[in-house]
Order: structure tokens, then sequence, then C-alpha cells
């Protein structure tokens, strides 16, 4: 393995972009795709190319088989990223356990006095509203987003852009009761009902959770069966 | 830290030290494989490894097919798993397969 082809693709990723690195598993010829550059040994056909996109496409490494042999193809995506908005309690474990996962968070409240660094050691915080906020950090299908304020002057613009990005997660924390009348008002807003049946609330798996910390896990729990729910379907019965 | 960034800063600071490397990565699996595909270890030739292409159960063996790739340069795929006649000495608890390539770090 040429380490600068890891070192690149990881450089890459960092800067928001996709790379992938392919070897050829007999050979060990190997190359880095990186956009439309493609450098290094291993020769790329039309064929290949194609199986590379779909792999940077699906996020999903995989081996691809081809006239002249196996070729891993590794792929190197930028981090998921999380978005909460509301700096309060749930946020502190919420925030700590996706950076944990290796999400790329950023916590969204506009009241000050909430989010410090203090309360968010190491954290990226954002103090604009959250429909400002998200418009500018532009949330994709590798992102989740969730609210926690309970406050519909904040909540429901962090909502409102939440439904017009294509995030692979939406939630929203608050009772069934408080779940009813949001989506009302969203409606109100233009939003049919499917485009509203995006957002999981009351938010999180029904795990009994009480404290914070216990609340973050049931979210995390939920945001991540989302994230892999092809691959709960394929399990087999055991 | 991301895993696959220790990997890399581990690997690189050998390398910088005179050390033969060599990188594991998991490339295919099949059932319940306890490392998912894309996990790498990385391993030098006094047999001092970081990271795990499973749940410790082949390790053993791909590091010692990992000091010939350092030696004699070529790259290796190999197959654990049930089906293996290795699955008795080193194959996977978990009842999975796991295919693992090794090449030499350069």
């Amino acid at each position: 393995m040429k380490l600068q082809y890891l070192e690149r693709a990881l450089a890459a990723s960092r800067d928001g972009k996709p790379s992938a690195i392919a070897t050829h598993l007999t050979s060990g010829l190997q190359s880095l795709i990186e956009g439309t550059e493609i450098e290094g040994n291993l020769e790329i056909d039309i064929t290949l190319k194609a199986g590379i996109q779909s792999a940077l496409a699906d996020d999903r490494s995989n081996t691809i088989e081809t006239s002249s042999g196996n070729i891993f193809v590794e792929v190197f995506n930028p981090k998921l990223r999380c978005f909460i908005v509301g700096a309060v309690h749930i946020a502190q474990p919420l925030s700590r356990m996706f950076a944990e996962l290796d999400y790329q968070v950023t916590v969204i409240d506009p009241r000050t006095a909430w989010a410090t660094d203090a309360r968010f050691p190491q954290i990226e915080l954002s103090t604009e509203w959250p429909d400002e906020a998200l418009q500018r950090l532009k949330p994709d299908k590798r992102s989740a987003i969730i609210t926690l304020t309970h406050d519909p002057k904040l909540d429901d613009p962090g909502l409102i852009e939440a439904l017009k990005s294509p995030a692979f997660y939406i939630g929203a924390l608050g009772s069934r009761k408080t779940h009813g009348s949001r989506l009302k008002r969203l409606e109100e807003n233009g939003f049919n009902q499917q485009e509203l049946s995006r957002i999981r609330g009351p938010v999180g798996l029904n795990i009994g959770a009480i404290s914070p910390a216990e609340i973050a896990i049931s979210i995390l729990g939920e945001v991540t069966a989302v994230l892999h729910a092809d691959r709960i379907k394929v399990r087999e019965p055991t | 830290m991301d895993d696959n960034q220790e990997i890399l800063e581990q690997a690189a600071k050998w390398k910088a030290e005179g050390h033969g490397v060599a990188v594991a990565t998991v490339v295919t699996t099949w059932g319940s494989s306890p490392r998912p595909v894309g996990s790498k270890l990385v391993v030098n030739e006094a047999n001092e490894f970081l990271g795990s292409v499973s749940g410790g159960c082949v390790e053993g063996a791909v590091i010692g097919e990992a000091q010939q790739s350092i030696v004699d340069g070529k790259p290796r795929l190999l197959s654990f798993g049930i089906t293996n006649e290795q699955a008795w000495d080193v194959g996977l608890a978990c009842g999975g397969k796991v295919q693992i390539f090794v090449e030499r770090a350069e």
C-alpha cells in the first residue's frame, strides 16, 4: 500500500471531498481516485470507474470482480455530520456520543448563555438562528439533524430547513402531544404528510430513557438504525 | 481520532524509523465477521502492531503472513472462516468468513 495515497485520501475526506483507493488483489497494483484525477499503476477502465462511483455513492467499500481479476475499492467519504439544534442539557451527552461515533458535530443555539465552550468543550458551536446555520452548513444525505429545544421559535426554523435538505435522519424531541401540534404548524408552512413523516418524533428508540445520557443513547440507537437500515433487513434470523 | 488516521501515522512513523512495515485490510466479509470491510492492521518486522482485522482470532496468522510480505514485497490475499481448513486452529469463533489483503507499505 502506498502510504501517500492513504494520506491523501484521508486529507481529502477531511476537506469534505470523496476519494477512493483501488487495489488489484493479486498483483497489488494500486491507484488513487480523487474526483476526476487518477494516479497510480492500476488502470481504471470505464466499468471499474462506474463501480467506484457506486461504491462512493453507497458509502461502502467492496470488492469488484473484473475481467482482469478482483479489485478492492476502499471508499473515503467525508465524515458523517450531525446538527443539534438546542444547546440544552441533553445536547451535552448527545454531542459527545456523536463525536465518539466519529460524526462531525455542530450544536446550534442563538442563546449565547447556553451555547458556551464551557458547556460543550471541543464541540463546534453556532450561535446563528437554526435556519441561518443550516442554510450555511448545507446538510446533505450523510447528515442527521436533531432539534431539542421544545421551543417552536427555535425548533421550527431548524425543522423547516431540515425538511428541505436530503438529511438521512431528522428527529425532534418532545411528547406525542407536542409533536402533534408541531406537525400541524409545519403543515401550515406548506409541508405535506409524506414530507412530515421524515421527522422522527418523539425522537429516539423506546428504551424507557430518563436521564439525558439515556435519551442520547436512544437517539443514537435510532440514528444508527436508520443509517444501517439495509443491513437490518438482510440480517438472517438466528 | 479516525482509525485509518492512526494506522497511517503509525505506519509512517515506523517507516521513518527504518522499519519494514505491512498493512492488512479486511476486503470481504460473509456472515457475522467481527470487523467491517476496510478495517486495518499495521505491523512492523519486529511484530509490533496496531489496529485489528478480527476480534483477535486471526491476527496471529495475519501478522505471520505480513512478515513474509515485508521480506519479499509480494501482496497476499488470505481467507479465514468456517470452510477454511485452518478453521480448527485460527478460524473465527463467530462463524463468519473474512478475506484479508496483506501488502507491504511503501
